[in-house]
């Protein structure tokens, strides 16, 4: 009793609080590593809001937190307003998949990034549309309407999914383009995977995006999608691992980058990182110390509890990219 | 001793004066107090959509466009979906709640009228979110499979009717509005017929008036002002609601003269779209739909309380 009393008041004369915000489709996965990292070091307690990656960039511009979170890579305009530089720490991977419910149809469907932008942009309207019946033989798909789903708010996955779709079409491009929210052309909004996949449950003949966690945790039927290399190519974690190893080859030295359309073999192409945006100056040492820890745990140990909640863990070879730039935190 | 006596009246006069004194400055600081914080919410609210207020200035109100990539922002299909909403809600829920109302106060026996006051009571402190949980898994494949096919069959020859329906919509969310707005409607209204004295009922009976035409030429009409307060308390939900209608409208920014048609609202577009902003123009732009919300509900509820004015006014004269 005494022993324990001992140890909960040194904990809390010695406690470093640090406080993160930001984006909300990692926050799975960031509650249980400041949770465990929390275990292992007793003396480090980090708090985390997912207040959204808008947010996220809001408070870090602000000084409010003393670190950031967000789906999609700062833009030069975001990183000129910080007030010291900030560096990209991606944390885990995340696939975006094509969720459909077609009565009758029970196998994998096979979509081009030419098909998606298609339905999306509403040029293909009825399932049985040539340019789908030709990428999938054998399939009896209806002469129905195609019933377009997708996310209401602003969101990671819609960034990776629109991102992907403007790579591939010129028209997607320039009629829509790639963000957190768009002006969709067709189509109901759902908030939040669930509402996107309780839509799209709802709705027969009908087709969204969700993150490839979700779509496995709730087994929802979802398709592959041909790849840069011209496969078909269904998202698993390895999928979409195998695609940012192949892209750390290449990857700009402050990790901004979109891994979308990836030309490996088995790359699946709809994926993306997600980033903490850590500043290089912390005026408090502790704080440094304690956030250069983390980060270093996160990397190493810290991906292990990736798979089990719905992430594809980061390859080796950032992780060793990653390793460096913690030096650069002072 | 004479003089102790006056002298402890005074001194108690005195502490009741004092007393009512500072009663007078709470009551009136907790008052001013709710006015403040009305004035700092729309303060608040027009110096953070400055930069929208400039760009686009009075074709925001006109403008059907909202793109947050080329950073267009028009609030139009937002005012329509939530006045269209709640007025669908209205429409259902006043002569529901007015009727369950009248049934509770003048017919029911009293048992059973607080026992359904109590269920009904019970109804107005659900979260929305489980309404719009219900309505999402319940009411859209209701919709879906019988009544927007029915209402295609039997009315689609007019615009309103007409068109692609999915079960998602700006009827489907007025439908959901309506259970949420019910029971304000009926617990207010109900009191307020309860307040009707018993006088007024029995003068009605002796001359000669039937049960129905004592309640519906006199009860009613003496407590008409307690019924307008509950339906603007039905309004006001209905009109600021977020969450259960977002789960079934659609969330599509478009103005369709179809009610099965898919719409959005602007509490709905706010709590979407909010978190995940990034840029001044997009988030003071959503700001600035807060704004119009605000004014919206403040027009809104002066037109009713103009009409209550008027319809007084016909009223005393007859």
């Amino acid at each position: 009793m005494a022993s324990v009393l001992a140890v909960g008041t040194a904990q809390f004369a010695a406690a470093q609080k640090i406080n993160g915000a930001g984006a909300t489709f990692p926050a799975i996965i960031y509650q249980k590593w400041f949770d465990e990292y929390h275990k292992l070091h007793p003396d480090i307690q980090i708090n985390y809001q997912s207040i959204g990656s808008g947010g996220g960039v809001a408070q870090l511009t602000a000084g409010t937190v003393d670190f950031g979170a967000s789906d999609y890579p700062l833009t030069d305009d975001q990183a000129s307003k910080m007030k010291v530089k900030v560096l990209h720490f991606p944390t885990v991977l995340g696939g975006v998949v094509p969720a459909y419910n077609i009565p009758g149809i029970t196998q994998d469907l096979k979509f081009t990034g030419e098909t998606l932008a298609g339905i999306f942009l509403g040029n293909i309207k009825k399932w049985n549309d040539p340019s789908l019946t030709k990428d999938n033989p054998g399939v009896k798909l209806p002469n129905e309407d195609i019933q377009v789903v997708h996310r209401s708010e602003g969101s990671g996955t819609t960034f990776c999914f629109t991102d992907y779709l403007s790579k591939i079409s010129p028209e997607w491009k320039s009629k829509v383009g790639a963000a957190g929210s768009v002006s969709w052309p067709v189509g109901t909004g759902g908030k939040g995977n669930e509402a996107v996949a309780g839509t799209i449950k709802q709705i027969p003949n009908s087709i969204g995006y969700v993150e490839l966690g979700y779509a496995v945790q709730t087994k929802m039927l979802y398709g592959s999608v041909r790849n840069a290399a011209g496969n078909f190519v269904k998202c698993d974690f390895n999928s979409v691992t195998e695609v940012a190893a192949g892209a750390a080859k290449t990857m700009p030295a402050d990790f901004r980058v979109s891994i979308t359309n990836a030309p490996e073999k088995n790359a699946y192409p709809i994926t993306t990182f997600t980033w903490l945006l850590v500043p290089t100056k912390i005026p408090d040492a502790g704080k440094a110390t304690a956030i250069k820890g983390f980060l270093q745990w996160m990397l190493t140990d810290g991906q292990k509890f990736a798979a089990g909640l719905g992430y594809a863990p980061l390859p080796k070879e950032v992780v060793a990219k990653e390793t460096k730039q913690i030096a650069e935190i002072k | 001793m004479a003089t102790t006596v006056l002298g402890t009246a005074a001194v108690r006069r005195r502490t009741t004066r004092t007393g009512d004194e500072l009663a007078r400055l709470i009551t009136w600081a907790f008052a001013a107090g709710i006015l403040l914080v009305t004035l700092l919410l729309v303060w608040q609210l027009w110096s953070t959509s400055a930069l929208t207020r400039h760009k686009f200035g009075f074709h925001f109100l006109f403008s059907s466009t909202w793109n947050p990539v080329t950073e267009e922002f028009g609030a139009l299909p937002f005012i329509y979906g939530t006045v269209v909403t709640s007025f669908l809600a209205l429409m259902i829920s006043i002569p529901l709640g007015l009727g369950s109302a009248i049934f509770l106060s003048e017919l029911a026996p009293a048992r059973i009228s607080n026992a359904l006051t109590f269920l009904v009571e019970l109804l107005a402190a659900i979260p929305s979110v489980i309404y719009g949980l219900l309505a999402l898994f319940a009411l859209v494949p209701l919709m879906r499979s019988y009544g927007d096919p029915l209402l295609k069959h039997t009315l689609g020859f007019l615009p309103l009717f007409k068109g692609p329906a999915f079960g998602f919509g700006v009827l489907t969310a007025g439908i959901v509005l309506s259970i949420m707005t019910v029971p304000f409607i009926i617990s207010v209204s109900r009191e307020a017929l309860l307040a009707v004295p018993r006088e007024q009922r029995e003068a009605a009976l002796a001359l000669g008036a039937t049960r129905w035409e004592t309640t519906w030429q006199v009860v009613v009409p003496y407590a008409k002002l307690g019924i307008l307060g509950s339906i603007f308390l039905g309004l006001a939900r209905a009109l600021g609601e977020t969450m259960a209608v977002t789960m079934v409208i659609g969330n599509d920014p478009k103005i369709s003269a179809s009610l099965l048609d898919t719409g959005y609202s602007i509490a709905a577009v706010i709590a979407n779209e909010f978190s995940e902003a990034p840029g001044a123009t997009y988030q003071s732009a959503l700001i600035e739909l807060g704004l119009v919300l605000f004014f919206l509900t403040v027009v809104i509820n002066g037109l009713a309380r103009l009409m209550i004015v008027a319809t007084t006014k016909k009223g005393s004269k007859r």
